[in-house]
């Protein structure tokens, strides 16, 4: 079976307060199939790795081939929980290691 | 080498109180050439402001008017009195003949479609060939994609796939700007390109319209305005003494 390759976003949020990890994860899922349709997010094998909350930085894994699709449905991101919020990709790496020594 | 990233349409306010704030976001974002438009010819001390606000921050300013031309000879009379003073020069389109005098006229940089009149984006195959034969470059502005929803956003992104697949088919140059009023709609340059992903454009192509076309653009036009350009490819060397 072929093997899936994976890559990991690290992703800063620009909020007011904080959201929890459900919460966060709820509108980038939300985000993906607004955009690319339940197909398409199932494709994405998303998955929420770490949520650090003192500097608002998660790091989400991805499959390599949606990758892009990820990376625009993050941008698109304008509010979580209610309140208005921004998602920027700070970095994106093969291995969680290399993420971390990117930024 | 490490591409140098460009916001050519960052629509706040000069007289903004936040403007140095705006712009050191823009900054940390990793942008070097950021552009805050002037809708009429600002004064000399506007411009310095501009400028020295932009260089305290470290980004470098692109000095850029937006036309919003009543007529074609409104069009004409703008560009003649205006192209010498500005780096960037772009117009937008609210009519047919502006759109076509607009593409056709070598003096425009920038060609800008109302986002939300569906009805009054002209950029079809015709205005397409017009510009790939002048300088001009159609601009993407990406804030109606936070500011939309549901079946709006829907008809906008099918008009902006339409539109590149001609600017693609013609050959004429991208540029996609955060048209940000709000801090809250500026991207980092590579978010912004992800964007247009959305409506068909490659990872390549993406990229170069957030950084090597619009500065070719402000590269080309900064090399028009020296004293010592004479015609393209042509520029005084030296100049010898009259005696």
């Amino acid at each position: 079976m072929k093997r899936v390759k994976r890559r990991y976003l690290a992703v800063q949020l620009e909020m007011d307060g904080v959201p929890s990890e459900k919460e966060l994860m709820d509108v980038i899922w939300s985000s993906v199939v607004k955009f690319y349709g339940e197909v398409g997010a199932s494709l994405t094998r998303m998955a929420l790795i770490s949520f650090d909350t003192s500097c608002k930085i998660a790091v989400v894994r991805t499959s390599l081939e949606m990758l892009d699709s990820v990376r625009t449905s993050l941008a698109c991101i304008t509010g979580i929980a209610g309140k208005g919020a921004v998602v920027h990709v700070l970095a994106v790496s093969g291995t969680i290691k290399a993420l971390f020594k990117k930024f | 080498m490490k591409r140098a990233f460009a916001d050519l349409h960052l629509k706040i306010s000069q007289k903004d109180t936040n403007l140095q704030r705006t712009l050191q976001r823009a900054a940390n974002f990793g942008y070097t050439y950021i552009s805050v438009p002037f809708s009429s010819e600002p004064s000399t001390e506007e411009i310095e402001k501009l400028s020295t606000v932009c260089k305290s921050v470290g980004i470098e300013p692109v000095l850029r008017i937006d036309l919003y031309p009543r007529n074609e000879n409104d069009l004409m009379n703008n560009l003649r009195r205006l192209r010498r003073k500005f780096d960037v020069i772009c117009v937008f389109c609210g009519s047919k003949d502006i759109s076509r005098q607009a593409a056709k006229d070598r003096r425009v940089d920038l060609l800008n479609f109302p986002n939300v009149d569906y009805q009054k984006r002209f950029f079809d195959r015709s205005e397409a060939e017009l510009a790939s034969n002048g300088f001009a470059a159609l601009e993407i502005d990406v804030k109606p994609l936070f500011v939309l929803d549901g079946p709006a956003r829907i008809r906008f992104l099918s008009c902006l796939r339409r539109e590149i697949m001609l600017a693609k088919t013609f050959g004429v140059p991208l540029i996609i700007s955060s048209g940000a009023n709000e801090e809250r709609f500026m991207r980092m340059p590579r978010d912004m390109a992800s964007l247009s992903y959305l409506f068909g454009l490659g990872v390549n192509e993406a990229l170069n319209a957030v950084s090597a076309n619009p500065l070719a653009i402000v590269l080309r036009n900064r090399e028009k305005l020296k004293s010592t350009f004479i015609a393209p490819g042509i520029r005084l060397v030296k100049a010898g003494s009259t005696s």
